[in-house]
């Protein structure tokens, strides 16, 4: 079995697919040749040739809109937007074309296609390299909205996401890309979507994350491990849609919840989680919701970018918090 | 059928690849001493480029993106700039940006993670805009800075914006383009073409035999220079500047030359580089092609370029010094990630501006 990085499991999960899908291609600026910037798409093209590796020109409102086009054809192509803070001239295009295609004709076109986009801070990146905007596909209904938190999930995930009738925005996590590495059987086994993964059970708090910040979630529970405090943790994969119901089960047994999030706090993925534990849980609280997330600010440059990462003391600080209710 | 439309992209050299004067040089470049500063200042964007490099190895510098090769695109374009004229830069436009007047000290602040980089202190460049990362988002900026001049009526200044060939595949290039030409702004647009956007080379970014003639199609003047000769940029770039000023309208110009460095310093450019075509450009270097002009007129002895070397480096530590003064004794309070968000912050945001700094107080006295 070989021991892959994050990163390493995304261009796994590709070259698995598009050696048994000819309908698979890829597609994005220096994913060819270069093998992407991040190496994502490292080999792809010297083993799959040019008219499947593609590079094209610098223009992302092209490579999103060009793949609705491919992808109302039945190709499956997967784009690469080279960070996520250059997502926005295709936003326009995944959101009036990806995301509404099947819908505008009942059905008659669909869009089976995945964008890929690094996202995050933490690697003293230029600006705009460091932004974690995922809340904002989440709003769009007709998208998916995916991001890993370990290489088995990336594997695993990007392949649903390919062979997933609709456009799936797939987030990757770059401040882990090569973090840790795990045994992976390249079996073509693909997880889940839609479903949240439970990382660590336990009784007195609910700890919810995904992506990169599931690593200072985790660190956190260990921590407070080792002062009596037991926490459940929930990775949820999959941003949109939401699996609420494990999530609902969790809170029934622990009564309390904090959300850990690496983007700005106001309208983030974490206030639709609490909104939705406050609607159907209520009950069960007996605490209120905690919120570890970025500041409400601009995503500082590389100087003083780790004052506004949720580092792991506002993790078990906000725990030890909802801890004072019983 | 009869010919509806038919159009011409020009291309100015004066000097060619051997130093030798090919067309009449224009007026300004008769003034040898001007030359040898045009020389000065060119060496210095090299000297600062090779320095940011090694910060950035040794750690003490973010990715930085260099110049080497394109200095003559930079330097030429930015010395036309008055001081009543604007600046719209992008990321590799340093040396446009230092022209015009902003601190080498301020862009190793950008580059090195401190927004404090793009609060340019000069007041030549108060109104310029800071760097563009966004590629393309700043064609259309510069055309609004154009359209505010052209509105309030303000002969006399015009706007100067830059991009790469491959920005120029997107959208928001040919719309800023587009504006310019139906509106008549006061607007310069130069194209460095450095052969290579990151790994893609500039053929598989248009089926155009030039980038110039990407402005023929929004009603533009448009030519191509040799980015490599600093006269031709600066010849091009300043007629078209003064065009500008007075009333006449927009242009684009596509300076060619040779990205000799990595992309930035994220980049390793030996995995998708052509040795051959690399080391054909190193012949056609700007620095090289003036400094010779000049050594065989008799201007300056080689023995001076030697000099101005030296020259250079220490003007360079002089920048470095403020950088490293202003980050290790002067570094940004925390709390300045909220300052600048709004006129005033709003309520909501002012606890958490608190909770950053008392965390960082925290954090400080705990360790
Ligand atoms: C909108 C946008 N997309 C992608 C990027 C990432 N990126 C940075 S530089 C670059 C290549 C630009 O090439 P070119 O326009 O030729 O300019 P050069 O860097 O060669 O000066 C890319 C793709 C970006 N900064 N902005
Ligand atoms: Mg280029």
């Amino acid at each position: 079995m070989p021991t892959v990085t994050l990163i390493e499991a995304v261009t796994m999960a590709m070259d698995h697919e598009m050696s048994v899908d000819e309908d698979v291609v890829v597609l994005g600026e220096d994913v060819g040749r270069n093998g992407g910037v991040f190496r994502a798409t490292d080999g792809l093209q010297e083993k799959h040739g040019e008219d499947r590796v593609i590079d094209t020109p610098l223009a992302e409102a092209m490579i999103a809109g060009l793949s609705v086009g491919m992808a109302a054809q039945g190709m499956k192509p997967i784009a690469e937007l080279q960070f996520m803070g250059f997502m926005f001239p295709a936003f326009n295009q995944i959101v009036t074309g990806a995301a509404r295609l099947r819908n505008r004709t009942r059905g008659r076109l669909s869009v089976p296609l995945v964008v890929r986009m690094p996202y995050g801070g933490g690697i003293h990146a230029p600006e705009h390299h460091s932004e974690s905007t995922e809340a904002l596909f989440a709003h769009i209904p007709g998208l998916k909205v995916v991001t890993p938190s370990s290489p088995a999930r990336a594997y695993g995930l990007l392949l649903a996401a390919i062979r997933d009738p609709d456009p799936v925005i797939f987030l990757e996590p770059k401040r882990i890309y090569r973090m840790v590495k795990q045994e992976i059987e390249d079996d073509g086994e693909a997880y889940p979507l839609e479903t949240c993964f439970i990382d660590r059970e336990g009784d007195d708090v609910t700890l919810v994350s995904w992506g990169a910040t599931m690593h200072e979630t985790l660190l956190a529970a260990d921590e407070l491990a080792d002062e009596g405090i037991s926490c459940e943790v929930i990775d949820i994969a999959t941003i949109a849609p939401l699996d609420m119901p494990t999530i609902f089960d969790s809170v029934e047994k622990t009564g309390r919840v904090v959300i850990v999030q690496e983007a700005a706090k106001t309208g983030g993925v974490g206030s639709e989680i609490a909104a939705e534990i406050s609607e159907h849980r209520l009950m069960s609280l007996i605490a209120p919701i905690g919120r570890v997330a970025g500041y409400d600010a601009i995503m500082p440059l590389a100087k003083m970018e780790r004052h506004y990462m949720p580092q792991v003391v506002r993790i078990t600080d906000e725990v030890k918090k909802v801890m004072d209710y019983s | 059928m009869p010919t509806v439309a038919s159009f011409e992209v020009s291309y100015l050299q004066y000097l060619d690849e051997n130093s030798q004067a090919v067309n009449d040089l224009p007026d300004f470049a008769k003034d040898t001493n001007l030359l040898t500063g045009l020389y000065k200042d060119m060496l210095f964007a090299r000297t600062l480029d090779y320095r940011a490099m090694s910060l950035q190895r040794m750690g003490k510098m973010g990715t930085y993106p260099g110049t080497l090769g394109q200095e003559a695109v930079g330097v030429g374009s930015g010395s036309c700039l008055g001081d009543d004229d604007v600046l719209v830069p992008y990321y590799r436009g340093s040396n446009t940006m230092i022209q015009h007047g902003v601190k080498p000290h301020e862009l190793l602040l950008y580059w090195g993670g401190d927004e404090r980089g793009s609060d340019f202190k000069n007041p030549r460049v108060r109104q310029d805009f800071p760097i563009a990362v966004p590629i393309a988002t700043q064609c259309l900026h510069a055309a609004g800075v154009a359209t505010a001049m052209k509105a309030r009526g303000q002969t006399g200044r015009a706007v100067l914006t830059e991009i790469g060939e491959g920005g120029t595949s997107e959208g928001e290039f040919y719309e800023a383009l587009n504006v310019a030409g139906v509106w008549n702004l006061p607007l310069v647009c130069v194209i460095n073409n450095n052969q290579w956007a990151i790994s893609v080379p500039a053929e598989m970014q248009t089926a155009c035999e030039t980038f110039a003639q990407k402005g023929i199609a929004a009603g533009i003047e448009s030519l191509q220079v040799d980015g490599n000769d600093v006269i031709a940029v600066k010849d091009a770039v300043g007629r078209a500047m003064e065009k500008a000023r007075s009333g006449g309208g927009p242009t684009l110009i596509e300076a060619i030359c040779y990205r000799l460095c990595d992309h930035t310093t994220a980049d390793d450019a030996s995995r998708y580089d052509d040795p051959e075509a690399r080391e054909e450009a190193w012949a056609k270097e700007p620095l090289k092609r003036l400094g010779d002009y000049l050594v065989n007129l008799g201007a300056v002895t080689k023995k001076q370029l030697e000099e101005f070397e030296v020259e250079a480096k220490e003007a360079v530590e002089k920048e470095v010094e403020i950088y490293f003064d202003t980050i290790l004794n002067n570094p940004q309070p925390v709390g300045a990630m909220f300052d600048y968000l709004y006129a005033e912050l709003p309520e909501k945001t002012k606890a958490q501006r608190e909770e950053v700094i008392a965390r960082d107080l925290r954090a400080r006295e705990g360790g």
